[in-house]
């Protein structure tokens, strides 16, 4: 699904731009269109110039705007919440002329989140590609998409040309654009590295980590588009005003992709901690009774729909239950659907994801989808997926093999009642329904992957 | 300054060598992948440990030092 087909854009809760404690911030302006580079600046004004005066390029110091990312608190939105304070601090300190990569590749099947900031904002994710690039005394930069999101491909490319024409300052570094192809761990950092370097976009062994050798092995922050929006607020407003939203350990907004038998189901932009009930309301409330909701993404977790009402968007609230915010997935499943068949399909998505680089992952996806499908069928029971997931979980060169098992098992926790009747009498009445998870229409396989790396 | 064993699991292709001269330390799955014991390897069981490392294959089987250890 396209930006442009996305059924809603809009934020949760407040609308006034400019103070610290209203939403939208990073979606600021959208509901008029595509934000070119003349009301992108009309509505965030100009990025100010951070290293100003400052010696700090020379690796010695450390730019102010680390630090203001740090007091911020910003952490990653790409799934993992990694401090970008720390990242930031890891390349510039790392030796040689460090790169960056925002990464807008977006493999995860169930968000729609950074493909909709760059068709409509791509402006304030070039700002905070700018922005960490002068934080690390980086003179290149890439903004990498995936192939298939045309819309975002030619939003950037627009926007790129509309930087060049406009000028651009001496100390800001060279932008480019690259598109990536579409599979699941084409996004996972050493695998974007990989590709950019003309590899196959699988990823590597590490270490290295690209934050001390990565493209054209230079130091490389591997930033995702979201998290950069968030910087290049960070650089205008400060950390006081980032922190005006959210909770101490989750400052600030996020985005979230909202599907599921919900009134509009869309991307919006909340308050991290905000309650999950208050973006059902922003969402035009529930349109069926929910079974339960993935959380994160397709490598996150399940949690009951009995705790809807109990739920608050921010990983401190969310571990209670055993999820993460990940890369703002909410998905919701009514009690139309069957959550064995669900579960079946994410865990078969997941492993024909695998880069099958990495024996436990390429044979151990395949079998806890086969055990997931053989359950549905009433030919296995749940202790083969607790006993497999131990099998892959820590095992492969990336995460794919642990979130996947961590889904698959959090779905055999939350749909317990549906496994054993499952279990014990086959497929039910609910699972030739439609599905109703996002479940992508264009199927990317690893393997066209690495056919068209060695075509190419 | 400690060692442990590590597997690069990409380069791992499952010749089994490694469970076969350190069992001690390694089985494999049921696939024929090994499952290692990454805890700290000291005195005898190192020397163990470096053979196997260097009877891989595919030089998948890694004794790693542990830096930034007192």
């Amino acid at each position: 699904m396209s930006a442009a087909e996305s059924p809603t854009l809009s934020a949760a809760g407040g609308t006034a731009p400019s103070q610290g404690g209203a939403l939208p911030r990073v979606l600021a302006g959208v509901h008029e269109g595509v934000l070119d580079l003349y009301k992108h600046l009309d509505v965030h004004g100009p990025l100010p110039a951070w290293h100003a005066g400052r010696t700090w390029r020379g690796k010695a110091g450390e730019s102010p705007l680390i630090e203001e990312t740090f007091r911020a608190g910003v952490l990653g939105r790409g799934g993992a919440a990694f401090p970008l304070a720390r990242k930031l601090h890891a390349v510039a300190r790392a030796r040689g002329t460090a790169i960056v990569i925002a990464n807008g590749t977006e493999g995860e099947p169930a968000s729609q989140k950074d493909r909709t900031l760059l068709a409509l904002t791509p402006h304030l994710v070039l700002d905070g590609t700018i922005a960490a690039a002068e934080a690390v005394g980086a003179t290149e930069a890439i903004v990498a998409v995936c192939e298939l999101a045309e819309d975002c491909v030619r939003s950037l490319e627009l926007a790129i040309a509309e930087r060049e024409s406009a000028g651009k300052a001496p100390h800001e570094p060279s932008l480019s654009l690259a598109t990536a192809p579409g599979h699941y761990v084409a996004g996972q950092e050493t695998a974007l590295v990989s590709y950019l370097d003309g590899g196959a976009a699988l990823p590597t062994f590490t270490p290295p980590r690209p934050y001390e050798r990565g493209v054209a092995r230079r130091p490389t922050l591997v930033s995702n588009v979201e998290t950069l929006a968030q910087l290049a607020l960070v650089a205008r407003h400060g950390a006081s005003w980032y922190r005006a939203l959210g909770t101490p350990a989750s400052a600030g907004s996020a985005l979230v992709t909202l599907s599921g038998p919900v009134a509009s189901p869309g991307v919006y932009e909340i308050e991290l901690g905000a309650s999950l009930a208050s973006l059902l309301n922003a969402a035009g409330g529930t349109t069926a009774a929910v079974r339960g909701v993935l959380v994160g993404g397709y490598a996150g977790s399940f949690v009951s729909g009995a705790r809807l009402r109990d739920l608050a968007l921010s990983d401190e609230h969310l571990a209670a239950h055993g999820a993460r915010i990940g890369a703002g997935v909410v998905a919701l499943l009514s009690e139309d659907a069957c959550p064995v068949a669900e579960t079946a399909r994410l865990s078969r998505w997941m492993a024909g994801q695998s880069s099958r680089q990495c024996g436990p992952c390429e044979h151990g996806l395949d079998a806890i989808a086969e055990a997931v499908a053989d359950i549905a069928h009433g030919q296995a029971r749940e202790s083969r997926l607790a006993q497999l997931s131990a099998l892959v979980t820590r095992r492969g060169a990336c995460g794919h093999p642990d979130g996947t098992a961590a889904a698959v098992l959090s779905a055999v926790a939350v749909f317990k009642d549906e496994f054993d009747a499952h279990a014990r009498h086959g497929l039910c009445e609910r699972c030739p329904t439609p599905p109703e998870l996002p479940f992508p229409r264009q199927p990317v396989t690893t393997e066209t992957a690495r056919r068209r790396t060695a075509g190419a | 300054m400690s060692h442990h064993v590590r597997v690069n699991p990409i380069a791992c292709e499952a010749h089994g060598m490694c469970a076969e001269l350190l069992p001690e330390r390694i089985t494999l799955d049921e696939w024929g992948y090994p499952i290692v014991d990454e805890t700290p390897v000291h005195g005898a069981e190192l020397q163990h440990a470096r053979r196997a490392a260097q009877a891989c294959p595919t030089f998948a089987l890694l004794l790693e030092r542990a830096a930034n250890e007192p």
